[in-house]
């Protein structure tokens, strides 16, 4: 089973030189400390930088300089600043070319649902469904089950929906799962979880072909 | 033509109870932090206020909203303000939660001439619902419509006495959007100078569209989240 910090290593074995990313709040921002050394990406944040670095050294935090998740940032060399209208046109237009969030609920058709419990939390879409209705790759990390043991990865999602039929894959702390016409495709398990686990953890269509291997993590 | 106001009291001049502000800011970064203490001061009530966030309890637009100066929100995120969560649960506050991109581009499209725009995000959600829907390129998208205020409050760096406008930093975010879609304009700078002092080449928002400006008297320039690393 991994922990956060590993669903985050294993999706930056994702990474492909070049890419433009832009990566959610939570799970997805520690994906930033584990960039392959032959990798160069650029990270979009949408409230208005590409080329966002990491954290400032003590004392030189800068209120005018932030990421989406509010928290102060620094620039590489080379970033850029601009406005939110930009921002999203980047991401609409199809000009990043991977966008990471988390989730709530995935169901096995890719449908997503991470911003609202109707009568218990309205925190609001922020960026999110601009980014799932328009980006080619979608990777959602998540737990594989809620903190009361549930599935998050279903058959149809049971809250508000974010976006329709847009994920494509997903890691989770027991997984990588491709969203398939026919359901969850198993790719790789988690090391030390078996199958009979992921299926007793997974609600939605589940399916498994052959010998699933292991994740190999550096 | 004379844009330059004394202070941000004499900026807020005209804004009456129930009408329509936009608020530039993404968090607590580049929000026109003097204007919001001048609306406490000054009372005004049942505002609509839109604004990508609320602001947190006591700071921001959470100071408008903890004197129950706001009636609706059009906003896209609204955690981290425990008032505004009440408010909006028990009925109190109306909010129009809409997705970022959509709210930037409605805003730019208010400003730009644009009565309404197709876009992709919030298809087959709750975003959704009741709008038109068209296909492009087999793809369904959404109609949206514009978005303009009675009176648009921004916040830049250095602005000169014609209203050209330089923002610092990701204190852009809204701003320059907000600038274009308000009635009136109001800009309040960090540092307030004549014409020819800032470089035409470098301007982000033109002085075509602000129609009063002024130096804030003071910026506190809260900061949110403070994450930092270790030498």
């Amino acid at each position: 089973m991994l922990d956060k910090i590993g669903i985050a290593k294993r999706i930056a074995q994702e990474l492909q030189d070049g890419w433009y990313v832009n990566l959610g709040i939570g799970i997805p921002t520690l994906i930033a400390n584990y960039v392959p050394d032959n990798v160069n990406v650029e990270f979009q944040s949408e409230n208005g930088i590409l080329g966002m670095g990491p954290f400032p050294f003590e004392g030189e935090e800068d209120a005018d300089l932030i990421n989406a998740g509010k928290q102060t940032i620094t620039a590489m060399p080379g970033a850029c600043i601009f406005d939110s209208a930009t921002s999203f046109a980047m991401i609409r237009g199809q000009h990043i070319q991977l966008t990471v969030l988390g989730a709530m609920e995935v169901a096995d058709n890719g449908d997503i649902a991470n911003w609202k419990i109707p009568g218990r939390m309205v925190k609001g879409m922020g960026g999110a469904m601009d980014l799932v209705a328009s980006a080619e790759n979608i990777i959602v990390a998540m737990m594989h089950t809620n903190k009361r043991g549930k599935s998050k990865l279903l058959r149809q999602c049971t809250l508000p929906l974010t976006g329709v039929k847009c994920v494509k894959r997903i890691v989770t702390n027991m997984a990588v799962l491709d969203v398939t016409p026919d359901g969850f495709k198993l790719i790789e398990r988690a090391p030390g979880v078996s199958i009979e686990d992921i299926q007793a953890a997974t609600e939605g269509r589940l399916i498994v072909e052959g010998d699933v291997p292991e994740m190999v993590l550096a | 033509m004379n844009k330059v106001v004394a202070n941000a009291a004499a900026a807020i001049e005209g804004i009456e109870s129930g009408m329509t502000l936009m608020l530039g800011g993404f968090g607590l970064c580049g929000i026109p932090e003097n204007c919001i203490a001048a609306l406490v001061e000054l009372g005004v009530t049942n505002m609509t206020c839109i604004s990508n966030n609320a602001g947190v309890d006591d700071f921001g637009l959470g100071l408008l909203l903890q004197k129950r100066q706001i009636k609706k929100m059009i906003s896209s995120y609204v955690g981290e303000n425990d008032e505004f969560e009440r408010q909006m649960l028990s009925g109190e506050l109306e909010v129009d939660l809409i997705p970022q991109g959509s709210l930037a581009e409605r805003c730019r499209a208010g400003g730009a001439g644009i009565p309404a725009f197709f876009t992709p995000a919030g298809y087959g959600t709750e975003v959704g619902h009741g709008k038109e829907v068209r296909y492009f390129n087999g793809k369904p998208h959404i109609l949206e419509h514009a978005l303009t205020a009675d009176f648009a409050i921004v916040k830049a760096w250095k602005g000169d006495t014609n209203g050209n406008l330089i923002y610092k930093g990701t204190a852009r975010n809204f701003n320059p959007m907000m600038a274009m879609a308000g009635k009136i304009t109001i800009a309040e700078v960090e540092e307030l100078v004549q014409p020819g002092e800032l470089d035409p080449n470098y301007i982000h928002t033109p002085g075509v569209f602000i129609q009063r400006i002024f130096q804030g008297e003071k910026y506190e320039k809260r900061i949110e989240q403070r994450t930092v690393r270790t030498k």
